[in-house]
């Protein structure tokens, strides 16, 4: 009888426990944060090994090729050239000032280097767009999924589809704004 | 002598006049409510606040089978309600906004708001002068240029501010507004008799009516609805920007927050001392629309840079 008592216990307190568990779940999800996709690279352009397979001049010049980079290139231009950002030795990756290199991938560590006080508030949640559920899962845009590395200064972005993901790719044109509502006197019938 | 000297306003009928006007009153209202197909079970409903599960579930089927009848297409209504321990804040960051409207009509496809005629945004974005800062008096919502942002101009978004101490709630003769749990102030369609107190008292604008039948199309329904939320609307009521409730409620964001391109729009749990949104109150330069009204509202505009 008694052990009959006990097992009822038990199982009452088992149950209680699963009930907590699954309302604590509901009240406090936990909230997870998945990268979005960030925008393909130009066509035929990776990887850059192909063409560049060895360390090159470093001197900062004026190059003959990558036209379209160079007549868009709007980034302190004055004081940063290439090999800034792009590693001289691996042309497949970019480096920190460190010398340190870093994937295409996680460019934003890049950025982070100088935009210091940008790269806590994106972390934060304060700069950059977020979507999904403000208490469960969010998908964050990454620095190039807005800024064009080149010509960072934000103008527009279009919504693009990569690996069956939506995410978006900067553009070099300002947006063109939605309809203004209609007066009061347009609205007539 | 004294009797005869007031106005004979009653008659000298023996029969209580007061009683016969009422029985006709109440006989032509009832013939009224029945000639109007309306539902004598809407007619007598309880107020929101005070209808049972049951009840609440038999008015929500009923909203249902209306949207088929009138829609053709099956939704689901539902009215969840708010979470204990969360109270919601929205952030808008005016150095980020450049003015592209994409909000104003996300707001139209989630909220099924009326496309023309009338034609109701909830959202209104006002076009001012870096010159002037926040002056309503140099304000234009209908700017229309090729290309935003505009040299010399910052755009500044309006919605309902979700006071703490409502203007609008205090004002409504009926009821039919009021302030949620969780910061939200909502309309009780079914309730609201269209009287447009609340609008003159919003000191936002932010509340709009339907003064003709709403022109939603069927197949830009959204199915997704909630009770005190987007649920399609009749004629002759008062509606406005719930936080998306049917979305926020269940752990989403607002659709405007999702459309932003330039990523302005924040929202969040004030409660939560690791969300978004008190990551912008604890950091950033914040402050609140028209604060000497107080209102309080949950609505903060801020600039990051």
């Amino acid at each position: 009888m008694v052990g009959l008592r006990t097992w009822s216990a038990v199982g009452v307190l088992a149950l209680t426990a699963t009930w907590t568990a699954a309302t604590q779940a509901q009240t406090s999800p936990t909230e997870r944060l998945v990268q979005a996709k960030s925008p393909p690279f130009s066509e035929g352009i990776y990887p850059c090994k192909e063409c560049h397979d060895g360390p090159g001049d470093k001197t900062r010049r004026t190059l003959a090729f990558h036209e379209d980079v160079q007549t868009m290139f709007d980034h302190d231009a004055e004081h940063r050239w290439c090999l800034d950002c792009h590693d001289n030795a691996d042309r497949n990756v970019l480096h920190l000032s460190s010398g340190d290199p870093v994937p295409f991938t996680e460019s934003y560590r890049l950025c982070g280097q100088c935009h210091g006080d940008k790269y806590r508030d994106w972390r934060a949640g304060v700069h950059g767009k977020r979507i999904g559920h403000w208490d469960g899962e969010k998908t964050y845009s990454l620095c190039v999924n807005c800024h064009n590395p080149h010509s960072p200064r934000f103008k527009g972005v279009v919504e693009i589809d990569v690996d069956g993901k939506q995410t978006t790719a900067p553009t070099l044109e300002k947006i063109r704004p939605e309809p203004r509502p209609r007066r009061p006197e347009e609205m007539r019938p | 002598m004294s009797e005869s000297k007031g106005l004979n306003i009653l008659g000298s009928d023996a029969v209580d006049p007061l009683r016969r006007n009422f029985m006709r009153t109440a006989a032509a209202g009832a013939a009224l409510a029945a000639m109007s197909g309306c539902n004598m079970d809407d007619f007598f409903r309880k107020h929101f606040k005070e209808l049972s599960r049951t009840d609440l579930d038999a008015v929500l089927r009923k909203i249902e089978k209306r949207n088929l009848e009138r829609f053709g297409k099956t939704t689901t209504v539902d009215a969840t309600g708010a979470r204990p321990g969360v109270e919601f804040g929205y952030g808008l960051d005016l150095s980020r906004c450049v003015g592209c409207r994409r909000c104003v009509y996300a707001c139209v496809a989630e909220n099924n708001q009326s496309r023309e005629h009338p034609e109701i945004h909830w959202i209104r974005v006002l076009q001012m002068d870096k010159e002037h800062g926040v002056d309503l008096t140099h304000a234009d919502m209908y700017y229309e240029p090729e290309h935003v942002p505009q040299p010399g101009k910052f755009y500044f978004p309006v919605q309902c501010q979700q006071c703490s101490d409502p203007p609008c709630v205090k004002t409504c003769p009926t009821g039919a507004t009021w302030k949620e749990p969780d910061g939200i102030v909502v309309i009780d369609y079914d309730w609201c008799i269209g009287c447009r107190c609340c609008m003159s008292a919003c000191p936002y604008g932010a509340r709009h009516f339907n003064w003709a039948e709403p022109k939603l199309p069927a197949d830009e329904l959204n199915p997704d609805q909630h009770y005190l939320g987007n649920r399609p609307r009749p004629k002759g009521v008062v509606e406005k920007c719930t936080f998306c409730i049917q979305r926020t409620r269940k752990g989403r964001y607002p659709a405007c927050v999702e459309i932003c391109p330039v990523g302005a729009r924040k929202f969040g749990n004030l409660l939560d001392p690791e969300s978004e949104i008190r990551q912008v109150m604890d950091t950033k330069r914040v402050f609140i629309f028209k604060e000497e009204l107080a209102t309080h509202p949950h609505f903060y505009y801020f600039y990051a840079t």
